[in-house]
């Protein structure tokens, strides 16, 4: 009798650690998520990465015994093939160099580097974040780079306008260099648009203003379909049992909006932060109000997919599983979007224009750092240069994930995009027509993040309005940004 | 005779103690690694702006503590944990006690009881990411079933109402088998005679549980409930995990769950001030101490009506 008990009890905990086995592997995607430059659908990377790694270790052992290693650190597992096709390229220019490619989600990857810099353990050079780096400056961890500019004679101007001051502090410090760019746009679910009798020159000429959306609110309106077949148009939608959204939200809004919205905002005449580094915000500006507020009421009216689903189900997967016709992403999801795990014909189309007169879309752009940790800073610039120059960046921009900071090389990544069908033109508009406007960069994002991040999440819930609690949250952002 | 014996005797305890140190050694060495350098340094470091980055900081007296008068976030958070205990508690304590009294008068199979502690044996993670799973809109049982009865589906982990009362409810659930087996224990102790005789002059269940059980159970339910609610204040594994929803930050909705753990790891890691976490700690621990010496008080832990 206690032996079968016994068996029993076992049998239970096994069950219950194969539970625990299967929870834990579906960890990863569920959790690496934001809307930042990164990419949340680490597919295929981690295989890549061991394969790779195990190659590296073969030719890597004959480099160890002389050569300097240089530990780089990039979050985005899309791109790390082409990232260490660079290494090795670049260890055949520098046979004295070799260079080891780490990759860790977006989440681990900024706990993981903050607990390096404290144990003194971090990477050599790490790819950087605008919404991190002056957090980083402040406490002393990155390597200035203007002495290495000017003794390699390297040239800033040869990346898009915008870019290479993005990572230079008030006292004039360049603490890195523009790897590549994103840029946002309105992703389309093809099939029902047919069936909404839109095309997507309809979104191309789209007009959007917070009063009553549009031009781009009405087609937004006839894609929303309830349970019924009612389209949002028609009479008689029941806004409380929707079947199809005809917009969704990418995430959470939180405090910069970068995939949601910042683009609407930014038409309404909203600016985040007057310039780079700046101690004031202007989140109490009404232009702001106003677009939250439409977002909350059209949520409401069912045209909008509800907060709680986003963040329970994650935006992008929503419009991939076709709760939501179309929503507003960033380029460096393309080749997730237009790729396999989307099971119907994706098209882009620009911004809406807005009140002011114009599209608009965040300008945000990511940089190799050089920490202060870097045993050889030397050989950790010579990487972070080639990282910076035309030969790794053609060879990523032919990876079609990301647009690299050359022209020339972005250039590649538009053609190589083409050559897989897919138009990515209304990611490009806004830096050929000069519509972008520039990441907000403080010194206290992540305490920004937290004030307005809870904040807009009670507005979309409808649990208050936008006009009564974002000057009272603007004079707590003023606050921490003046300290 | 009598002074030679005594010395050998207290040569014995001398040599007793140098055994007694060694065998005590491993533990002192935890003791002093793992809590006292950590407590003091953590008692330092309010006292700083200490950064974790930098690896620096400067003695700033009180300032930390002046800061957490007027910090709204922080005054939520302990709003929010006393929510959240409160439920827990409340449910956690009244499910235990019938489950213990059922145990104890219902059956006797050891597989049943043991069965009670299995959700105990799981780690916090795993049990927050089995709810997560269990609990999602879409593809969720729960709400799935709640679907066959003509109840909507409910977005438990992202809705400000439902998303304290849904991890205190995950809560209940993991500790309940370990609290009831606290408290059958504490049923042991009382006589069975006592039950005999509340039989005999025809007593119902209800009635023995409610002038023989409870009353007499009172001693062992406090020290429980001085574990539980110290436990309880203390909630972080399942918000960590299962609030952070997409690009969000865990604690959300809305601040909704950001219980005040929480809010100091937000603190030190999250915002890089650790300095300023540490003065919060030492505000949760000297709330814990006075709720828990209050406990002790009031529910008179110390004595017993075992006349």
């Amino acid at each position: 009798m206690r032996g079968k008990t016994f068996m029993r009890l076992f049998a239970l905990l096994l069950a219950v650690a194969m539970v625990a086995a299967a929870c834990g592997s579906s960890d990863d995607g569920g959790t690496a998520t934001e809307n930042d430059g990164a990419d949340s659908e680490e597919t295929t990377s981690d295989d890549d990465g061991g394969e790779e790694e195990a190659m590296d270790d073969d030719d890597g052992e004959e480099a160890m015994a002389d050569a300097t290693v240089i530990d780089y650190w990039l979050w985005d597992g899309n791109q790390q093939p082409f990232y260490e096709q660079c290494a090795e390229d670049f260890h055949a220019v520098n046979p004295d160099i070799a260079v080891e490619v780490s990759q860790f989600g977006w989440g681990d990857y900024w706990d993981g580097l903050t607990a390096a810099f404290v144990t003194e353990s971090a990477p050599d050079v790490f790819t950087d974040h605008l919404a991190r780096y002056p957090e980083f400056v402040d406490s002393g961890v990155l390597v200035p780079l203007n002495d290495y500019v000017d003794a390699d004679g390297l040239d800033t101007a040869q990346y898009f306008p915008g870019l290479a001051e993005l990572w230079t502090s008030p006292d004039g410090e360049r603490y890195g260099l523009p790897k590549d760019f994103d840029t946002i746009a309105m992703v389309l679910n093809e099939t029902m648009l047919a069936d909404a009798g839109i095309t997507v020159d309809d979104f191309n000429s789209a007009e959007w203003n917070p009063t009553d959306g549009g031009t781009w609110g009405a087609l937004v309106q006839k894609l929303s379909i309830d349970t019924n077949g009612v389209r949002g148009d028609e009479d008689g939608f029941d806004a409380s049992s929707v079947a199809t959204y005809g917009f969704g939200l990418e995430g959470a809004f939180g405090a910069f909006g970068q995939t949601t919205f910042s683009s609407f905002a930014a038409s309404n005449g909203f600016t985040a932060v007057d310039g780079v580094w700046a101690d004031k915000a202007n989140y109490a500006d009404p232009a702001l109000a106003e677009t939250i507020q439409f977002f909350a009421d059209w949520i409401a009216a069912g045209y909008i997919t509800p907060i709680e689903d986003v963040e329970s189900l994650g935006g992008t997967t929503m419009f991939q599983g076709g709760q939501a016709a179309s929503q507003t992403n960033g380029s460096w999801m393309i080749s997730t979007l237009s790729g396999e795990a989307t099971e119907f014909p994706v098209v882009y189309a620009p911004t809406p224009v807005g009140p002011s007169g114009a599209r608009a879309s965040m300008f945000n752009g990511l940089a190799d750092s050089i920490t202060t940790s870097a045993e050889d800073p030397d050989a950790a610039w010579k990487w972070v240069a080639y990282m910076a120059s035309p030969a790794c960046q053609e060879l990523i921009g032919a990876g079609a994930v990301v647009f690299p900071a050359i022209p020339s090389a972005a250039a590649i990544a538009q053609d190589a995009h083409a050559a897989n069908g897919v138009d990515v033109s209304a990611f490009t508009t806004h830096v050929d027509n000069g519509t972008t406007f520039l990441f907000p960069i403080t010194d206290s994002a992540s305490r920004i993040e937290e004030i307005m991040g809870p904040i807009m999440q009670q507005i979309l819930r409808g649990e208050v309005k936008a006009a009564d609690v974002l000057p009272d949250a603007a004079a707590q952002v003023d606050e921490i940004l003046a300290r | 005779m009598t002074k030679k014996s005594g010395r050998s005797g207290s040569q014995n305890i001398q040599g007793g103690w140098k055994v007694a140190f060694w065998f005590l050694l491993p533990s002192l060495i935890g003791f002093v690694v793992f809590f006292l350098y950590p407590s003091l340094r953590g008692l330092y470091l309010a006292f700083t702006d200490w950064n974790l980055l930098g690896n620096k900081g400067e003695f700033i007296g009180f300032d930390n503590f002046e800061r957490m008068r007027d910090d709204s976030q922080l005054s939520n958070s302990l709003w929010v944990t006393l929510k959240y205990v409160v439920i827990n508690i409340g449910s956690q304590t009244i499910i235990s006690i019938g489950i213990a009294v059922m145990m104890d008068r219902l059956t006797k199979s050891q597989f049943v009881r043991s069965i009670m502690l299995l959700p105990w044996l799981m780690p916090n993670v795993v049990v927050a990411l089995l709810w997560v799973w269990m609990l999602d809109k879409n593809l969720g049982v729960v709400n799935r079933m709640l679907d066959w009865i003509g109840i909507d589906p409910i977005n438990f982990f992202t809705s400000t109402s439902w998303v304290i009362p849904t991890v205190a409810a995950v809560n209940t659930w993991k500790f309940m088998g370990y609290t009831a087996l606290l408290i059958f224990a504490g049923l042991q102790t009382i006589p069975k005679s006592l039950y005999e005789a509340g039989a005999i002059d025809g007593a119902t269940e209800f009635q023995m549980f409610r002038r023989i059980t409870l009353p007499l159970l009172r001693p062992v339910l406090a020290l429980v409930l001085v574990i539980t609610i110290v436990g309880s204040m203390q909630v972080f594994d399942v918000i960590n995990v299962a609030t952070g929803g997409f690009n969000g930050q865990a604690g959300g909705p809305a601040n909704a769950s950001r219980v005040v753990y929480l809010y100091i790891y937000q603190t030190a890691v999250t915002f890089n001030e650790p300095g300023y976490a540490a003065a919060i700690s030492l505000l949760l621990v000297a709330i814990l101490m006075v709720v828990t010496f209050l406990q002790l008080k009031l529910l008179r832990a110390g004595e017993s009506d075992l006349a």
